[in-house]
């Protein structure tokens, strides 16, 4: 029997790696290609406009010039929008300036907790998915939302953990598990996510996935702190596979009572 | 809507009391709260707040890292026109002040955005004095449809508008909207602005919350220190921003932190904040507001800027000029001055005797920190940041084709 976990397939791709990181907040572009090669990731996503849509090759814009398109899926992220027509007209440039007509729809009007706009997300969603694209929605962990989201034909729900960047871990516990529960898509548990304990705690929940960017990024060694996520990742979806052991209110004695009588 | 009538409820007094009294201890336990009130910031700004400024910082700095990341952004001022009708004390545009003037053409206005974009920049804020006959307001959506289409994020520091004159400025592409209070306290605002339609206080402070009404999403606010007590108005300046995020909830607020320089007319600060006091109210502002922008310019020394780079600033400009065409003498052909709203040729004898260089129009301050954009950023790299010339699109604002 196979020791590896098993690979996760999206939208017809496959991917060995379920850790996906987020390209903001690094100190320096190179330290960023350092980061993403020590996590192992195979999924990386960019905010659109950092980038430079114009095919100039804009010197003062180059982050997708770190990011090796053959060793990564780049997720193009529509981060800055407010509303649908703005997402879906970040989404459309990406896919003109030749990046993958993937996107990871990310629309939250309220600058400060960065909060996903459901009515939006879902109305962004409905026209990118009919003209083609493979569409990652990051929602709060609404599972009713996620539901709505995956009959209208989205490739991922990308429910939130805590807010982006707040390090305080998965705080949606219960509605995550729900959202796991129902899921006919793969599940990617996208923000919040401040330290390795926390991406095993959502992967032995059964998210398929998770994304992580600030804990990385502003660590102190990003390489390091990227190979720490890397290995939670592997032993929380590891454990997920297994099956962990039940809970009990009470001790379980290795030495029942009851031994003298078997 | 208006934060008029909650900025006339402020208790400004009795905070600036309990912020002068406050004691070590107080001020310590204001810094470890997780939800600062406009009390704890008055504890923050203390006398006794500033035992703590090394912990400050450090707090401040992890809060910015984390919300922000590792990175500051760029931006570039260009000045389009020093033309004025308001008569401000402190500042160098007043219309009674015998300065060189002048107001740049579309094609001059490109020409100083090219030299930036050449720079780095792609974050430009187009500054212009308040002069109807000069500076209409189609004059500026035409300049920020000309801005557009150099570089994709474009805000304004202009006179204010109505609601419905600031839309088509929005239509034309611009992001941002920038306004200083400039005082905060009523009667020296009276006193500092003797002529101009920038004496009505009110209008002024309602400006961020017209221009978020007509659809600017990055608002700027702030107090130009140097006026009065700076406690005093980095309270009000915090009660504002408060409010704006509360009542404006889409924009992304900033707040910068101008300390007045020399500038022509040589008039005097009023008051006086000392580099100290400015970090201390820079690290208080991020924790009450841990995820506001906070801008630094290069009024600033290099010295002082370099230190509070990594303490919580996240928006800096560089190689500023405030004088129009100060980038590639743009406009200097026309340079004249105004006497009651007409324009006066200048002779060649009366240039050497009015302007400093006297090729250039006259600038609105003398800046601090003349380093070039490169030479700074490569000061940010080595501190371990990036820097970020572009975080905007045009596609955010643009209308669909």
């Amino acid at each position: 029997m196979s020791s590896a976990n098993k690979p996760l397939t999206i939208a017809g791709r496959e991917f060995r790696s379920r850790l996906f990181v987020g390209t903001g907040k690094f100190c320096s572009p190179e330290m960023m290609r350092d980061a993403l090669a020590a996590s192992g990731t195979e999924m990386v996503t960019v905010a659109l406009r950092r980038a430079d849509l114009s095919g100039k090759r804009d010197p003062f814009a180059n982050i997708l010039e770190f990011i090796d398109p053959q060793k990564y899926l780049i997720l193009p992220n529509t981060s800055g929008a407010m509303n649908a027509d703005e997402a879906v007209r970040l989404a459309r440039l990406a896919v003109a300036a030749g990046l993958p007509k993937w996107v990871k729809l990310e629309i939250h009007p309220d600058p400060r907790y960065l909060l996903p706009d459901p009515v939006e997300t879902f109305k962004a969603a409905e026209i990118l998915v009919k003209e083609g694209f493979v569409v990652l929605p990051y929602i709060n962990a609404d599972p009713v939302l996620a539901k709505r989201l995956q009959d209208i034909g989205v490739a991922t729900v990308m429910p939130l953990g805590s807010p982006i960047g707040s390090n305080r871990g998965i705080e949606t516990r219960a509605q995550i598990r729900i959202i796991i529960e129902q899921a006919t898509v793969p599940v990617v548990v996208d923000a919040g996510i401040g330290a390795p304990s926390h991406a095993a705690e959502a992967m032995e929940l059964g998210a398929d996935a998770v994304l992580v960017n600030t804990a990385m990024a502003v660590a102190s060694d990003p390489c390091r702190m990227g190979t720490a996520f890397k290995m939670a990742v592997e032993a929380g979806r590891a454990a997920f596979e297994i099956g962990l052991g039940a809970q009990h209110d009470t001790a379980s004695p290795t030495s029942p009572l009851t031994a003298f009588l078997n | 809507m208006s934060f008029v009538s909650d900025f006339n409820a402020l208790p400004l007094g009795s905070l600036l009391k309990q912020s002068l009294s406050a004691n070590s201890l107080q001020a310590r336990a204001a810094m470890n709260k997780s939800d600062i009130t406009l009390a704890d910031f008055a504890q923050l700004i203390s006398p006794a707040g500033s035992e703590h400024l090394e912990a400050l910082c450090r707090r401040s700095q992890q809060l910015t890292q984390q919300r922000f990341g590792k990175v500051i952004r760029f931006f570039a001022p260009l000045y389009v026109s020093n033309e004025c009708i308001n008569n401000c004390s402190y500042c160098g545009f007043s219309r009674d002040n015998p300065i060189l003037r002048v107001t740049l053409s579309i094609d001059d206005l490109q020409r100083e955005a090219r030299s930036l974009k050449e720079q780095g920049f792609r974050n430009i804020l187009l500054v212009a004095g308040e002069h109807p006959k000069f500076v209409s307001n189609n004059y500026l959506a035409d300049c920020t449809r000309a801005l557009h289409e150099i570089v994709p994020s474009v805000s304004l520091e202009v006179g204010p508008m109505e609601v419905e004159e600031y839309r088509p400025i929005v239509e034309a592409g611009a992001d941002g909207l920038v306004v200083y209070q400039e005082t905060y306290d009523r009667p020296i605002y009276g006193e500092m602005h003797t002529a101009g339609p920038k004496r009505n206080f009110d209008w002024r402070l309602e400006t961020p919350e017209r221009a978020y009404t007509a659809g600017f999403r990055r608002l700027g606010i702030g107090a130009l220190y140097g006026l009065a007590d700076w406690r005093l108005e980095a309270l009000s300046v915090a009660a504002h921003a408060d409010y704006l995020l509360r009542n404006c909830w889409k924009a992304q607020v900033t707040i910068s932190l101008p300390r007045l320089r020399p500038c022509a007319g040589e008039f005097q600060p009023l008051t006086h904040m000392t580099d100290r006091e400015l970090v201390q109210l820079v690290c208080a502002f991020r924790l009450m507001f841990p995820d506001i922008g906070l801008v630094l310019s290069t009024r600033e020394s290099a010295k002082l800027r370099d230190g509070m780079f990594p303490l919580g600033v996240t928006l800096i400009s560089a190689g500023s000029h405030t004088e129009p065409g100060g980038y590639t003498g743009a406009g200097k052909e026309k340079i004249h001055q105004t006497v009651r709203g007409r324009i006066v040729e200048v002779g060649a004898s009366e240039f050497a005797t009015i302007g400093t260089a006297a090729t250039n129009a006259t600038g609105q301050f003398n800046i601090a920190d003349d380093r070039s954009p490169e030479e700074i950023a490569t000061i940010i790299r080595r501190l371990g940041y990036e820097p970020v010339w572009k975080d905007w699109d045009e596609a955010l604002m643009t209308k669909a084709e």
